[in-house]
């Protein structure tokens, strides 16, 4: 008997720790495929940190490579800028009304209606956004090309809001009635109650789904691919095309010869994209943990 | 109430509209045009004539095999996670390592998982390209959906079963075994029905671990190439040779790709709905 519950207790152990194993080795292989930028010296020469982050060209097929990650950056930033600005709004003022307004009947019904959002695979909104929203922002704001940012981030939008719609929600969901109860007996409106007591003590909640939404926005692969239009350049407009770093992962490293220095410069772009992302997560949940706590009154 | 707050009351019922309405627009645009190709024959039938007529078959196939082979590793794994999380290692630094490790993955960007399925599984490991290293990959990408879902019905068993296990002398892992996971077994069909419709719908982890343009023949080995209904719409779109012509197989394949999706998450919602209210 004792064996085999010490035998149950190893087995369980081990799964259990194959979550923490490959974290680490998500790192470690992009890593791996990365570190040629920094001591191979034939690679060094073409794919250093100067030339990713001071020069302006990405350019990886000329006869002279050009590796600069600027316009990768900016084409991100442009995306993930749109998405958020019209995500977010949107999230949280649903996840107001669903958490402070409706009756529990219809919140049970509307909440996993939204979130049947996330069940729809980025491909498929790829495709929706390429065939209606294009057209749309083209007509919208006379775009001379319909795959530019403003398209692709609004597509983003859809993979952003049931991240941030469902943080938000549950966040606010989670004060306890007593502040609400309290704010009423005080003469305050129900209005006053949600944003002036609610949504302060939910703020931590709601900072980490606009954290979370960013993470998500930052690291979307298949819709940025096919409808941003894929040009790596360097402007203000949002109306232009841009290329974002996942992208240009997804769309080079299947031709990409195996080992050079294009090669090693896909994988940092990947290692450069995780490390921002488990950053931006260890906030959020570190921020979402003592907010659930304080809620609970647990300090 | 006052005037300025119903419009904001307003504002707020609006974004919920919006938000309703475009989902709606979305389901019903790709219904619309896709509905009109689904036939017997594009169901059952491969690609001919260069991938300008004929069915999906190979795709569908390629999508389902590489979704099974993800389930048999991914729930064991999950369920037992959980069941670490929950039973043995409540408020231990082994768990805050584990939950933190779930939580990065859940939010680890999908290429980012395609780079790391090639550089692991298909060129480390050596297990090649194909359906294999796909599942492994993805597996990795749903394991934090089938953690957090049996995690949770884990912790709805009330805590009296449990000492109710061990006053007759049980075990802890009998307990686990005949009370706890009968009792949890709704959560963890849901968590393994959300991991399905996740990983069905990825396709950035599989550009780089095996999926393939065009199969003449299906996969007759978990390490050989495959084809998947999303890696189609987003070639069929993107690099078709007359994109036009072939817009009524994309519908279709997204479509199908969609009504997958969708049915496996509202299977999802429907059984927690009830375990919920079975609760109270």
């Amino acid at each position: 008997m004792e064996v085999r519950e010490k035998l149950a207790y190893i087995i369980i152990s081990l799964l259990a720790s194959v979550a923490i194993i490959s974290v680490i080795l998500i790192f470690i292989f992009i890593a791996r495929e990365s570190l040629p930028i920094f001591f191979n010296p034939e690679i060094k020469k073409e794919a250093n940190l100067r030339v990713f982050f001071f020069t302006r060209d990405w350019q990886p097929i000329s006869l002279i490579p050009k590796y600069s990650f600027i316009p990768l950056i900016v084409g991100t930033v442009k995306v993930t800028i749109v998405a958020i600005v019209i995500a977010f709004p949107l999230s949280l003022g649903a996840a107001l009304f669903t958490s402070e307004f409706i009756p529990g009947k219809f919140r049970e019904i509307i909440k996993p209606v939204i979130e049947l959002f996330s069940a729809i695979p980025s491909v498929v909104l790829g495709f929706f956004a390429l065939m209606n929203i294009a057209t749309w922002v083209q007509v919208l704001f006379h775009a001379s090309s319909r795959l530019n940012a403003v398209t692709a981030g609004f597509a983003l939008a859809f993979a952003v809001i049931p991240i941030t719609y469902t943080i938000c929600e549950d966040a606010l969901n989670t004060v306890p009635r007593e502040l609400r109860e309290a704010s009423i007996a005080l003469g305050a409106t129900k209005w006053q109650t949600a944003v002036k007591v609610v949504l302060p003590a939910a703020s931590g909640g709601v900072f980490a789904g606009i954290m979370l939404g960013l993470a998500r926005a930052m690291g979307e692969t298949m819709i940025v691919l096919m409808v941003s239009g894929n040009a790596a350049q360097i402007t203000l407009s949002f109306l232009d095309s841009v290329r974002t770093i996942p992208a240009t992962i997804a769309a080079e490293m299947g031709e990409v010869a195996f080992g050079s220095a294009h090669y090693a410069t896909l994988f940092f772009l990947g290692l450069l994209l995780f490390s921002i992302t488990f950053v931006i997560n260890y906030i959020a949940s570190t921020l979402l943990e003592r907010t659930q706590k304080r809620l609970r009154g647990e300090r | 109430m006052r005037f300025k707050e119903k419009i904001y009351l307003s504002l707020t019922a609006l974004a919920t509209l919006i938000i309703i309405g475009l989902l709606s627009y979305i389901i019903f645009d790709i219904l619309k045009n896709g509905i009109g190709v689904i036939t017997w024959e594009f169901l059952s039938q491969p690609p001919r004539e260069g991938m300008t007529k004929g069915g999906i078959f190979p795709a569908i196939y390629g999508t389902l095999v590489r979704t099974l082979l993800m389930l048999v590793f991914v729930v064991p794994i999950g369920v037992f996670t959980a069941i670490y999380l929950n039973e043995y290692g409540r408020g231990s630094n082994f768990s805050k390592w584990i939950r933190l490790a779930i939580n990065n993955l859940a939010s680890v960007p999908s290429i980012v998982f395609g780079l790391f399925g090639m550089g692991f599984f298909v060129l480390f490991l050596r297990l090649g390209a194909g359906l294999l290293s796909a599942a492994l990959t993805i597996g990795i990408l749903t394991l934090p959906i089938v953690v957090v879902s049996t995690e949770e019905a884990l912790r709805a068993v009330p805590n009296s079963y449990r000492e109710a296990g061990f006053a007759l002398g049980a075990t802890k892992w009998q307990v686990i075994r005949s009370i706890v996971l009968p009792q949890a077994l709704p959560g963890i069909l849901t968590g393994a029905i959300l991991s399905v419709g996740r990983g069905m719908g990825e396709v950035a982890p599989l550009l780089f671990t095996g999926v393939a343009y065009y199969l003449p023949y299906l996969p007759s080995s978990i390490f050989d190439q495959f084809m998947d209904l999303g890696y189609h719409i987003y070639i069929m779109t993107t690099q078709s040779f007359n994109i036009e012509l072939t817009r009524p197989i994309q519908y279709g394949t997204a479509l199908v790709l969609l009504m997958l999706t969708l049915s496996f998450n509202i299977i999802a919602i429907f059984i927690r709905y009830r375990m919920r209210r079975k609760r109270s």
